[in-house]
């Protein structure tokens, strides 16, 4: 009998002892995947798996990711939150707890970021969206990041734009004042027009009210302001109106939009007079170049479909991850220790070189400076990449 | 100088909508003594059957049976829609007003708020939530005249809906029809008694204001070409605030009235900041009102009453 509970005892530590060993040599690590796979909008899952899947694939042909002279393999866990807010809460709660994930790839869209980033950042554990751009996503949260830029930062942007490209000194800017998204960007880019061309420089700073159509009166002042250029953050069902308004009343100059005016509706709508017209946006298919180009055409080749801001950001983001894995310096194998060190290390980030531009996190903020991309209208009505404009 | 004249040249298109859309209402406030609130819904509904017929025309055009020029398939859009609507007037009047014209009138004025309701929703249900595009029948073309630029549009749109308005105050005064109107404005109790079919004249009456409503939405859909299914709404509101402002039962009342607040719109917006536009504009036409409350071509009830 004691012979027998020794001889157990022994093969159970053996047993022990061997998967242990095992599982210490795969050495992988696991990414959880926190995407709107159902719900209503199952492209944005859709992307934000196949470009997750595409990196991860990518990592392991090549070995891994390499910490502290230890190559590790990616794994990735992937949770569907239905587009819901609650669900995307307990999906964050269960990749952070069951999958054990080091860090986590969305949700997406604002209204599953802004509840799933505070699970996330109650458990410390990083997790970067792509998309989301509401502050309150990575407000007050050391452990929530995004790859995008926010809102606010068009209106910088494009004030270098117009300033590079054109020279211009004086602006006019024509946006609803019922809206917040138009009126937060027309306040920023007023503010940041007038601090690089000095007071009084937006010559024509006029607004109307959500469902106008009629823009006559606002455009005869912007027309006769002397106003270089218009800046209008409206939606593509209001900017076809303000420019086929705009240019029967005479005016020949650029309109300059924001990424609001990414649809494949606009031109439908707006048919040859938005053609020519630049507008700001996180990443733009056509006439892509170096490794934005290489992106899309592997995503294509492999998935059959371009790939749109969504594939695009969760690649940046997810490859923010894997940097942040690579600078962490050592895995311990105690999960929250290693959360905490990939954490930091996303946070110190510095010109990381994503394909929706270079991304820098700057001290205290999961919110990324980076160059915002200038998207124009080609002839064929295609939104074809531009330049990069760095503020 | 130029300034001024392109915001003349702003307002008169911009009043031709509202003018358009306040003859309905007047016309019906002062026969039936009721708001149709649906009327701008049913220069919304106007604009979409513009719309389905527009294009229904042009892809017949394309396939090479019928070739029709542009301006020959707006014509005929006008027509076919004018006409449609007309029966989409009469239906609304005869399954929502006629069963309630015996009641209360707060049960008539709500009748006009969920048929309104009913048309949103339903083109909402039959296109869904995007926008649509007015098809380009005419080609917009600038003239620059001197610093004020006028286009082709804009010229059509105002002589379209002055005619228009012209025809119908003719039709009223010159025709059998018209005094049957006149009459049952001026006394709507004693009318029956003289043999006048007021079920008929009713049903005119809607079918008039919804064909006016339909023109003024195909108008609407060559000046704004993106058609969304709540657009009736506050463009609605704003003509009945004309067809008020112009005064009971004058169609030519209400025209001018359209106008006015066309060009107040606009003119507000040239002087002041274009954020305060309706605010200062508003507040401008309820201080008309309150020195003339039976609006500015309006007569006392007591006193005979003019369409």
């Amino acid at each position: 009998m004691r012979k027998m509970v020794i001889v157990s005892a022994v093969l159970l530590t053996g047993i022990l002892m061997v998967t242990g060993a095992f599982a210490q040599k795969a050495a992988t690590l696991k990414i959880g995947i926190n995407a709107e796979i159902t719900g209503d909008i199952p492209k944005v899952g859709e992307a934000t798996k196949f470009a997750a899947q595409m990196y991860v694939e990518d990592v392991n042909k090549a070995g891994g990711i390499e910490v502290g002279g230890k190559k590790y393999l990616l794994e990735l866990a992937v949770e569907d939150n239905e587009a819901k807010a609650e669900s995307a809460a307990k999906a964050a709660t269960k990749l952070v707890t069951v999958d054990e994930v080091i860090a986590i790839v969305g949700p997406q869209a604002s209204k599953q970021a802004v509840p799933a980033g505070e699970v996330s950042n109650n458990y410390k554990t990083p997790m970067i969206t792509g998309w989301s751009t509401n502050p309150n996503t990575t407000k007050d949260r050391p452990y929530v990041f995004r790859a995008c830029f926010l809102d606010d930062f068009q209106g910088p942007a494009l004030s270098i734009f117009a300033k590079d490209e054109y020279k211009f000194t004086k602006a006019a800017v024509l946006y609803d004042v019922a809206s917040d998204y138009p009126k937060g960007l027309a306040e920023f880019f007023k503010k940041d027009w007038e601090k690089k061309n000095g007071p009084g420089s937006v010559v024509a700073y006029e607004s109307f009210t959500t469902k106008d159509t009629d823009f006559s009166s606002q455009l005869t002042k912007i027309i006769n302001s002397g106003a270089e250029f218009l800046f209008t953050p409206q939606y593509y069902n209001e900017v076809p109106l303000i420019v086929q308004q705009a240019k029967q009343l005479g005016w020949k100059k650029p309109i300059l939009g924001s990424d609001s005016w990414a649809s494949d509706e606009l031109v439908k709508l707006c048919g040859k007079d938005c053609l020519g017209s630049y507008f700001v946006s996180h990443y733009a298919s056509a006439g892509a170049k170096g490794a934005t180009k290489e992106f899309i055409d592997r995503y294509k080749a492999k998935f059959g479909n371009i790939p749109d801001d969504v594939a695009a950001l969760t690649w940046d983001a997810i490859g923010l991850i894997g940097q942040g894995i690579k600078n962490a310096g050592k895995i311990t194998g105690d999960i929250k220790k290693d959360r905490e060190a990939v954490r930091n290390a996303i946070a110190g980030i510095k010109n990381f070189p994503g394909i929706t531009g270079t991304i820098t996190f700057p001290p205290n903020s999961g919110d990324p400076v980076k160059c915002a991309n200038i998207v124009k209208i080609n002839d064929k009505g295609e939104f074809e990449f531009y330049k990069t404009a760095c503020p | 100088m130029t300034v001024f004249l392109q915001n003349l040249i702003n307002a008169l298109q911009w009043g031709s909508f509202y003018a358009l859309i306040a003859i309905g209402y007047s016309m019906v406030y002062s026969i039936l003594m009721l708001f149709n609130f649906a009327h701008g819904d049913i220069f919304m509904t106007g604009s979409y059957i513009g719309f389905g017929v527009a294009t229904a025309l042009i892809a017949l055009s394309a396939t090479g049976m019928l070739a029709l020029p542009n301006w020959l398939i707006l014509v005929l859009t006008v027509l076919f829609s004018m006409v449609l609507t007309s029966f989409l007037g009469m239906f609304i009047e005869r399954v929502g007003y006629r069963p309630l014209r015996d009641a209360p009138r707060a049960s008539a004025a709500i009748t006009g708020l969920m048929i309104g309701i009913i048309l949103e929703t339903g083109n909402l249900i039959l296109l869904g939530a995007q926008r649509v595009k007015f098809p380009a029948l005419v080609e917009p073309v600038t003239y620059d005249l001197g610093g004020v630029f006028v286009t082709n549009q804009k010229i059509m749109i105002v002589v379209v809906s002055l005619s228009l308005a012209l025809a119908l105050h003719q039709f009223i005064r010159r025709t059998k029809w018209g005094m049957a109107m006149r009459a049952m404005a001026f006394d709507y109790a004693v009318v029956p008694l003289m043999g006048v079919p007021i079920n008929k004249i009713a049903a005119m009456t809607f079918a008039l204001g919804s064909g006016l409503a339909a023109a003024a939405g195909i108008l609407f859909g060559v000046a704004y070409p993106v058609l969304d299914p709540y657009m009736g709404i506050v463009f609605g509101w704003k003509a009945f605030v004309a067809a008020i402002l112009g005064g009971r039962g004058s169609i030519l009342g209400a025209t001018l009235a359209g106008f006015i607040l066309g060009f107040i719109e606009i003119f507000v917006a040239m002087v002041f900041p274009s954020t305060l536009r309706d605010f200062i504009a508003y507040s401008i036409i309820l201080l008309i009102l309150v020195f003339r409350p039976y609006g500015l071509f309006g007569e006392p009830y007591s006193v005979r009453l003019r369409l």
